[in-house]
């Protein structure tokens, strides 16, 4: 730790060094995939929770609660023995790939977006309930209006899921394999620089990895402040 | 259920594959000490270049090494616990093992040594120097190879560390558990490769090399396609046959770090 990390850090960056790119591209690729596909999974799926009434519904809402706390490293686990050459999906050729990350990290997400989501569109509902009954619009019809009027609360848990996502290293390493070049994250790649004891560099990465949060929770803020923060 | 699965590979594969690589490639399981010393980054860009073959290693601790190897998911293993390899080759997981390059464990300890291990005659001495004065000792505890070697070193000292308040089992990789030991300070096992090319060694120095127990040969084995079809048995072999070549054992013998040369080419031609 001979110079200072955060120097290190913003000196690789202004290096534009190819590895930390490519890294960083696969990072970002990574999770932003996995934040979308939680998206397009949790957004209708905790809305529809929210609206509907089912046997088991509130057994159902309680997993969905407690899988936000589920270990990545298990998430990981479960993902590696699910794509492994020996196991169920092993003819697919996933395991060590980008798409095991995504797939492995959208678990972790899946769970924060429709838990808030359900939790957002239930109190919506309960304001909105007359007005859309009048209008004659069912409850599954009146999804899509609940989400967008819900937006701002919902892009909170987007952020969220985001943030657990990126951050994470036990699943990405599993299933991934930290191979150079292939499926070496921002956080794979600390965890192999301060095995590596080179705890500068380490630093280094951790801090660029907190600048691309920041910048992507900043230009989050920015468009609900520029859309007028109309939904809540 | 099944066409919902379909539909998340074939989203998870089309977000993934956005930059499409059509190149050869092969899956290597091998250790945390070639990839981590960066043996790897200097060997296989030579044989890329050689035969177009993009090797992609997963560095695992051995055990996890040959775990990964056993389920099909690497086409190719490389890693150092000569009786767990000839075992993994014996069950028919492995086709046939090639001696590839060997170096030596060295035992690393606070500078003031303070089991007195600079006076130990053997490896076998300097472990039960450690027990007897109850030194703290950072042991790998992750079936690694030299978790695999530190436990036979035990074994032939007579002593039983598990559960001596002065044996810290770290359960994690060759880098972590220098870096306990150098918090500590404790004594260690560990390669060579991995030390020399260690930063944060804090107050940790080597305290006893030499003895001819502490050989630490590396083997290289083809997945056997019988058990899993998918093997990549021509590339595979070809890296094989590379890494045992005069030219893959020159490339090893020529990596170094400050210097020092790391890996020692041990293939019979």
């Amino acid at each position: 730790m001979a110079s200072n990390p955060f120097v290190t850090a913003f000196e690789l960056i202004a290096s534009g060094n190819p590895e930390l790119i490519q890294i960083m591209g696969l990072s970002l690729r990574v999770t932003l995939s996995a934040v979308l596909i939680g998206c397009l999974i949790g957004l209708p799926l905790g809305a529809v929770l929210a609206l509907t009434r089912f046997p088991g519904r509130a057994g159902v809402i309680v997993l969905f609660n407690a899988l936000m706390g589920l270990p990545p490293v298990v998430a990981g686990l479960l993902i590696y023995l699910l794509l492994s050459r020996s196991g169920p999906m092993g003819d697919y050729a996933l395991l060590f790939t980008p798409a095991a990350m995504i797939m492995a990290q959208g678990i972790l997400i899946l769970p924060i977006v429709v838990s808030l989501t359900r939790s957002v569109v239930e109190d919506l509902w309960i304001e909105y309930e007359e007005q859309l009954r009048s209008l004659g619009t069912s409850r599954i019809r009146s999804v899509p209006t609940l989400l967008w009027d819900g937006r701002i609360s919902l892009l909170t848990g987007v952020l969220a899921g985001f943030g657990r996502a990126s951050a994470e290293v036990g699943a990405v390493l599993i299933v991934g394999g930290n191979i150079a070049g292939h499926t070496r994250t921002m956080t794979t790649a600390i965890t192999l620089e301060t095995s590596r004891g080179n705890l500068g560099m380490a630093v280094a990465l951790g801090t660029i990895l907190l600048l691309i949060t920041l910048t992507l929770n900043g230009a989050a803020y920015g468009i609900t402040q520029w859309s007028g923060g109309g939904g809540r | 259920m099944n066409s919902a699965r379909s539909l998340l590979v074939g989203l998870a594969l089309g977000l993934a594959s956005l930059p499409a690589k059509a190149q050869e490639f092969i899956t290597v399981a091998s250790t945390t000490s070639t990839e981590n010393s960066g043996l790897f980054g200097h060997i296989l860009p030579i044989f890329q270049e050689e035969t177009g073959i993009a090797v992609r290693v997963v560095a695992q601790g051995t055990g996890q090494a040959l775990e990964t190897a056993r389920r099909g998911d690497a086409d190719v293993v490389l890693v150092h616990a000569r009786a767990a390899e000839e075992q993994f080759v014996a069950e028919g997981h492995g086709v046939e093992r090639f001696d590839v390059m060997y170096n030596d464990f060295v035992v690393v300890g606070p500078s003031d040594d303070p089991a007195g291990l600079g006076l130990a005659e053997t490896a076998t001495a300097a472990f039960a120097a450690i027990a007897k004065a109850g030194s703290p000792f950072a042991s790998r505890g992750d079936d690694s190879g030299t978790h695999i070697a530190e436990q036979a070193l035990w074994e032939t000292a007579g002593v039983k560390p598990a559960g001596n308040d002065w044996y810290l089992e770290t359960g994690s990789g060759m880098g972590a558990t220098l870096n306990t030991a150098a918090q500590v300070p404790a004594y260690a096992l560990a390669d060579r490769g991995t030390w020399l090319s260690f930063e944060n060694r804090g107050d940790l120095e080597i305290v006893f090399e030499g003895d001819p127990v502490l050989f630490n040969p590396y083997g290289v084995m083809l997945v056997n396609p019988e058990r899993h079809s998918h093997v990549k048995v021509d590339a595979g072999q070809k890296f094989i046959d590379w890494l045992i070549s005069d030219e893959g054992q020159v490339a090893i013998e020529r990596f170094t770090i400050n210097g020092d040369q790391l890996f020692f080419a041990s293939a019979k031609q």
